[in-house]
């Protein structure tokens, strides 16, 4: 379990928690959705969970804003114990994938929705609805319907709705799947601008690992109702604690290899018949066997063919990329049968050139071979 | 785009056959108008000379007149009775598991099944039996419980296709549940509920065969008016009676487009 637990514990702070997920799990009619999942989000952080589509990223949002009820473990929120508290009472702002802007209202009175239901006073709300409209640059269309804007403009109307009502925690579940790519970007840039100048507790919910890597303070890494690590964007991608999340965040090379002995968190390992020593990033290897040796592209190194300590290989494919050229490998020891590296686009081999690939001393991981289809 | 033969055959058989269609639906309805102006007091088609005499007399008569207000009456009535019931069970039955759920939806739906005679003839004998004043209250209930399954249907496939989504942002906004149903659920499903409570209001203004048993002189519609008159006299009264009735559904309806855009309320939009 070392590597779902939070990073180091002198930052886990009580004060500095504004979200705590204790043991909380969730099941539909038999199927779990959640395992259990411990998790504390520190206030004012962007935290993002990462995950392919059905690890139960929106049963976990759900959780947290009160859609759903939990069958076991406790939900804090600023250190109020909330797991029995209906929506309406936690303070919670939320952007749903599909804005759900309330159709028979403008603009303005959808961001104003809030802040009746708080009884705010008119003319005070008057003023947060203009500012926060203000904020997200909407200012001109307060009396637009929803289904007057663009797919962005109805996102940024969603926004402002959660966020003039100043929560807590600010909740997304996969806010810009539905826009285009540029749209996406500058949405990405406006949300962490604003977020960061409100310092607002946000949880993110994406299944695109670049959106996660470049907006999140943490990634929390999910497959199958659980997570499987957690870390900033850096960790997960530099530092993968298991397969899983090696080959979800970022382009994976796997060699199918044999630990032969192991000593921290170096080893002696054989890759076909070729014997390599390793220092890999991690603190623990597993026992000596079968296992994976995880090398991202960047750390390999293309040679000529029959050099000494490198794995042969024969190029089927190079794709030009522009300022690159992937080189895509058939490679017996791969795990998958394919390797893939980076070369200048000058550099691009012909398909059907035997290779050699030279691998890095320091830097890759070993993992516990995974059955198929189950993360160990 | 360049149309094949196959499209051109397609095409002109389709409106051939839309026409066709479109004609035999109106026949019933050209024909009892082309007889409403006939001038002489026999109902025959066609007419040997026109007149609107017929008119007048439909106007005079009492019975009609009588009629027309006890069945606009007792058509508001029961729609909006059958309304307020039936979305409630619609809301029940969408948002609630409960035991028995399948028997109630069932029961909700019998009147689809037990002919119109039987529930006026059941109400009738009950009403004897408990010996009620045979009101415009007792018309009305009959025309409930034969509408309260339409009702109950447009108002739970109009929740089926509610998104939820509105419920839950607005939940997240601070609205308690009361205030949710009352400022996103019930408006964004007027739609449904008024395309529900208008085909209540024209099945119980149309309602003739189990209106039948539980009228008297004071409460008989405008249906069992005309069943009436037809069984004494035979000129075209009727027939100009039956222009009238079309026409008041027809304002009716072009009330509601002009108020609420007919295409939303009937969900083709
Ligand atoms: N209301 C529900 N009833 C039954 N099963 C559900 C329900 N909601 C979610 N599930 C199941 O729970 C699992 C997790 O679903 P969840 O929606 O949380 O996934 P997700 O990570 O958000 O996926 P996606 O990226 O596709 O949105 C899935 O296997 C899903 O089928
Ligand atoms: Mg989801």
């Amino acid at each position: 379990m070392s590597s779902e637990t939070p990073s180091p514990a002198s930052r886990d702070d009580a004060s500095e928690t504004a979200v705590q997920i204790d043991g909380v799990t969730k099941s539909f009619a038999g199927t779990v959705a959640l395992e259990p999942v411990w998790l504390k989000i520190r206030r004012g952080e962007f935290l993002t969970l990462l995950g392919p589509s059905g690890c139960g990223k929106t049963t976990l949002l759900n959780l947290v804003a009160g859609f759903l009820e939990a069958d076991n473990g406790e939900l804090f929120i600023d250190r109020d114990l909330v797991t029995q508290v209906p929506p309406h009472q936690r303070e919670i702002g939320v952007v749903f994938q599909n804005y759900a802007l309330f159709p028979h209202m403008s603009v303005a009175q959808n961001v104003a929705y809030g802040l009746r239901t708080r009884r705010v006073a008119k003319a005070e709300a008057e003023r947060r609805v203009r500012e926060t409209l203000e904020l997200v640059k909407l200012s001109d269309f307060a009396d637009r319907r929803p289904r007057q804007l663009s797919g962005g403009q109805q996102q940024r109307v969603a926004l402002a709705r959660a966020l003039v009502i100043r929560p807590r925690v600010l909740l997304l579940d996969e806010p810009f799947s539905a826009l285009d790519r540029n749209l996406r970007t500058a949405m990405q840039v406006e949300l962490k601008e604003i977020q960061s100048r409100l310092g607002l507790t946000t949880v993110f919910v994406t299944h695109d690992q670049s959106e996660a890597l470049s907006m999140s303070d943490r990634i929390a890494v999910m497959s199958r109702g659980r997570i499987r690590q957690i870390g900033t964007p850096s960790e997960i991608y530099d530092h993968p604690q298991n397969q899983f999340v090696s080959t979800f965040v970022g382009d994976a090379n796997l060699f199918a290899a044999t630990l032969v002995s192991r000593e921290g968190g170096a080893a002696r390992i054989t890759v076909g018949k070729t014997p390599f020593e390793v220092q890999t990033f991690q603190d623990a290897l597993p026992a000596p066997g079968p296992v994976s040796l995880f090398v991202r592209p960047e750390q390999c190194r293309l040679t000529e063919a029959g050099q000494p300590a490198t794995v042969t290989a024969r190029v089927a494919l190079s794709v030009y990329q522009g300022s690159h050229a992937e080189v895509h490998l058939d490679c017996a020891e791969a795990e998958e049968g394919r390797v893939m590296l980076r070369v200048p686009a000058s550099a691009a081999p012909k398909p059907g050139t035997d290779v050699g690939i030279e691998l890095p001393r320091t830097g890759p991981a070993i993992y516990a071979r995974e059955e198929e289809g189950e993360p160990a | 785009m360049k149309k094949s033969l196959l499209d051109h055959v397609l095409d002109w058989t389709g409106r051939i056959v839309l026409t066709a269609i479109v004609g035999f639906v109106l026949l019933p309805f050209v024909v009892v108008a082309i007889a409403s102006l006939n001038e002489s007091a026999i109902l025959s088609f066609p007419p040997d000379s026109l007149s609107l005499r017929w008119y007048a007399n439909a106007f005079e008569y009492r019975d009609f007149a009588e009629g027309l207000v006890n069945s606009l009456k007792i058509a508001a009535f029961g729609a909006l009775i059958a309304l307020v019931a039936g979305a409630g069970f619609a809301y029940v039955l969408d948002r609630y598991d409960f035991a028995l759920k399948g028997l109630l939806n069932g029961v909700l739906m019998s009147p689809l099944i037990i002919p119109n005679f039987t529930i006026g003839l059941g109400l009738l004998i009950l009403s004897a039996a408990a010996s009620l004043p045979r009101t415009m209250w007792l018309v009305v209930a009959v025309h409930v419980i034969i509408v309260l399954p339409f009702v109950v249907r447009s108002v739970y496939v109009s929740l089926k296709n509610f998104e939820r989504g509105y419920e839950n942002a607005a939940e997240s906004l601070g609205a308690t549940p009361g205030r949710v149903l009352l400022t996103i659920t019930l408006p964004l499903l007027m739609p449904g509920l008024i395309s529900g409570g208008l085909f209540a209001a024209i099945l119980s203004f149309n309602e003739f065969t189990a209106s039948l048993f539980v009228v008297n002189q004071r409460t008989q519609t405008l249906p069992v008016a005309m069943y009436n008159y037809v069984r004494e006299y035979a000129d075209p009264t009727l027939a100009a009676v039956s222009v009238i009735y079309v026409v008041v559904v027809a304002v009716t309806l072009l009330a509601v487009h002009k108020l609420f855009r007919l295409e939303k309320v009937l969900n083709v939009e």
